[in-house]
């Protein structure tokens, strides 16, 4: 039984190889999970110690936010209509849609940017107070990480292009869109507990 | 795996439009709504719960039959989000709760400071 399903299942699960390569990037976002969680944790803590620099609620925005909250949401989206088409075969749909995921990842970040060289001018900066350092490490770890991606994306289309489908790049596909998927589900607590409720309190 | 054969992913789509309508009711709630603070800071928590819920189950195919579910460490999983949970809420716990500092403190005992007097001035 296990041989026929070797034949027949998505290429990244049909080595023993592929399927640990996935795990141990599983327990990596565990890991990432718990190294966010101390930002978290940090954030929380100096709530409102924002020293003379400006408040929060002040600077921080609802339109700018749900522009990058819906860029960010949609690149993971078109992400997985990428390895669905990996999925049914296809290496063109793979890498259109993987490109697309990367120009909305590209257009977050620049948002991203703009939105810190603003808060920079308005006098929040990272040395400024307790609290911006702790927003700016946090929000700036997650942008860390979405560049990063961005980069390594490019380097996997590139594989692509001259390797095509294999199980190893198929696994290394698979294993790259949890990473941007785990990406967003990072954005959506920062968008929740960092903007929405910065501008609630 | 049956899905993979469809030209459009039902499940992804869905997700998706699950994800936009939970930002956007959170959004809601938290900008133009007249909720109480603490109702807001609890639903838009559990929407952000609910959405992550989204992409682990419809977009990260942590569950999939076709790998045996043997691709997915479901107790480092596990392991990570309550170590999340007790850094996030200890943190709070022990370094937030039941002593307010810095301005807001001082801001805190100076109304209890006018509550008291003022309740003083009215039993006289």
């Amino acid at each position: 039984m296990a041989a026929e399903e070797l034949k027949t299942g998505p290429l990244e699960y049909r080595t023993q190889e592929g399927q640990m390569g996935i795990m141990g990037f599983w327990i990596f976002l565990g890991a990432e999970v718990v190294l966010f969680a101390t930002l978290f944790a940090t954030y929380a803590v100096l709530f409102g110690r924002t020293a003379d620099a400006p408040l929060p609620s002040e600077l921080f925005e609802p339109g700018i936010v749900l522009v990058m909250t819906f860029l960010l949401l949609t690149s993971s989206f078109t992400c997985g209509l990428a390895i669905h088409e990996m999925r049914r075969g296809s290496v063109k749909g793979l890498m259109l849609w993987m490109i697309i995921t990367l120009a909305l990842g590209l257009g977050f970040l620049g948002f991203e940017i703009f939105e810190f060289v603003h808060y920079t001018h308005e006098g929040a900066t990272i040395q400024s107070s307790a609290f911006w350092s702790a927003f700016f490490i946090l929000a700036g770890t997650h942008g860390l990480h979405v560049t990063l991606g961005i980069g390594w994306a490019i380097l996997l289309l590139i594989q692509i292009k001259q390797r095509g489908l294999t199980n190893v790049t198929s696994r290394k596909f698979f294993i790259i869109s949890l990473y941007w998927h785990f990406l967003d589900v990072i954005w959506i607590f920062i968008f929740t507990s960092v903007y929405l409720i910065g501008m609630v309190i | 795996m049956a899905d993979s054969k469809k030209r459009v992913p039902m499940n992804h789509v869905i997700g998706f439009i699950l994800s936009l309508v939970m930002t956007l009711v959170a959004a809601w709630a938290a900008i133009q709504s007249d909720l109480p603070v603490t109702w807001v800071i609890i639903g838009i928590m559990i929407l952000a719960l609910l959405q992550a819920g989204v992409q682990l189950f419809m977009f990260m195919h942590v569950t999939e039959a076709s790998s045996g579910n043997g691709h997915v460490p479901w107790n480092m999983m596990f392991h990570g989000f309550a170590l999340a949970g007790i850094l996030v809420a200890g943190s709070l716990f022990v370094m937030s709760f039941g002593h307010d500092h810095g301005d807001h403190g001082d801001m805190g005992e100076n109304q209890q400071h006018e509550e008291q007097q003022s309740e003083d001035h009215s039993g006289h």
